[in-house]
């Protein structure tokens, strides 16, 4: 039990993505304009993560070593495809804000990767929790990256304002520079904790 | 040979079990998706056509087939009278398909107003498109049996500075709006009557 908690929480620091790995950025850079995407961003890729991860390691034994990466990636494939069609049945204007990156979540490093380096090598309650752990930790970091951005870039949270209709906004951090700067303090910031 | 047939046989079975489930999902899905495709872009760009008019639109619609593909007509009433029709047609652009909704007065054969509905053009270039009222605004009037053409090819249309590909895309599907108008015509003026 203990491991399997270990499992889950180490995406949430020690291995959150994608500060830690710097998998991923594509989403991230571009996602992260306002904190309502970023969240749609981190459920649909927790999502896909966990539904992945379970599969996977259900299979683990059947996949032959030699095709196992087309395997994974049918898999992860077809549940993008779900949160898809999910998304654009139930939730579009979410969907119409993420637009294609819901889509490239296929080609996701951090999916991918949790399926070859743990899935493919574990049981399946071990993999739900990391799937579970990378998605939140995912999704913590595309938050604070978000906020960061809509709070100064825009002077609103969630879509409300924060500082009074006075603020003028520092549009360069809702901006494609500005999510690259953004990145890397967070980096840094990350950096200095761990020291 | 044994093994090269096993590695076949699992991606395609994970292929084709994937693919099976996922068109069952297509298919339970898309009537909702149509759904929020009306509302959330056909619905605006209807409205913004027809404003003013004393019916709901998005309601009075006709399903004209013609061969496999089926297309929608918005009718609006203006003076008690179903006399505008609305449709979309589509241009390439620079990042992809745009949409137009092309409002006509059936009657007399002129544009009553235009408006973007899906497009993937740049932000703040191509994507003026969809707001720029003087762009779109341009199209107010004239006859739908004209050609439409960028002023730098010799036609009367006032391309949006910066975004020369997308002023042309909107061209394009003027022109393929006027082609599915002067074809389906009759069948409108037929169906109108059951509005």
């Amino acid at each position: 039990m203990a491991s399997i908690a270990r499992e889950f929480t180490k995406g949430l620091w020690d291995e959150i993505p994608p500060f830690r790995f710097v998998l991923g950025l594509c989403p991230i850079l571009a996602v992260t304009k306002s904190v309502d995407g970023a969240v749609g961003m981190g459920i649909a890729l927790t999502f896909v993560l966990v539904c992945s991860n379970i599969l996977i390691s259900l299979f683990r034994k059947v996949i032959p070593k030699d095709v196992r990466i087309a395997c994974f990636i049918v898999v992860i494939a077809a549940f993008v495809i779900v949160v898809e069609l999910m998304m654009q049945a139930y939730t579009y204007a979410l969907f119409e804000k993420l637009g294609i990156f819901i889509p490239l979540i296929v080609v996701n490093c951090i999916v991918l990767g949790r399926a070859e380096a743990f899935a493919s090598k574990n049981s399946v309650l071990p993999s739900i929790a990391d799937g579970l752990g990378m998605g939140i930790g995912f999704t913590m970091s595309l938050t604070a990256l978000a906020s960061l951005r809509e709070i100064l870039g825009a002077g609103t949270f969630w879509g409300m304002s924060v500082f009074g209709p006075n603020y003028k906004p520092f549009t360069f951090m809702v901006e494609a520079p500005g999510a690259f700067v953004c990145l890397g303090l967070m980096l840094a910031i990350m950096n200095l904790f761990k020291k | 040979m044994a093994r090269l047939f096993k590695l076949l046989f699992t991606v395609m079975a994970f292929s084709a079990v994937a693919g099976g489930l996922l068109s069952v999902l297509e298919a339970v899905t898309k009537e909702r998706i149509e759904t929020q495709q009306l509302l959330f872009l056909k619905g605006p760009a209807v409205q913004e056509i027809m404003e003013g008019c004393s019916n709901d639109p998005l309601k009075d619609r006709l399903k004209i087939k013609e061969g496999k593909e089926e297309r929608q007509f918005f009718v609006g009433k203006f003076d008690g009278k179903p006399n505008v029709v609305a449709f979309e047609a589509y241009g390439k652009g620079y990042g992809g398909k745009i949409g137009v909704m092309v409002g006509v007065d059936i009657n007399k054969d002129k544009i009553v107003g235009i408006a973007v509905t899906t497009h993937s053009e740049t932000p703040g270039l191509g994507a003026r498109a969809k707001t720029e009222k003087g762009f779109k605004g341009q199209f107010k009037g004239k006859d739908i049996n004209q050609s439409f053409k960028l002023k730098t090819e010799g036609g009367d249309v006032d391309a949006i500075s910066g975004a020369t590909v997308t002023s042309k895309g909107v061209c394009m599907a003027l022109e393929e709006a006027k082609n599915l108008y002067m074809r389906l015509k009759p069948e409108i003026l037929k169906n109108l009557g059951r509005v």
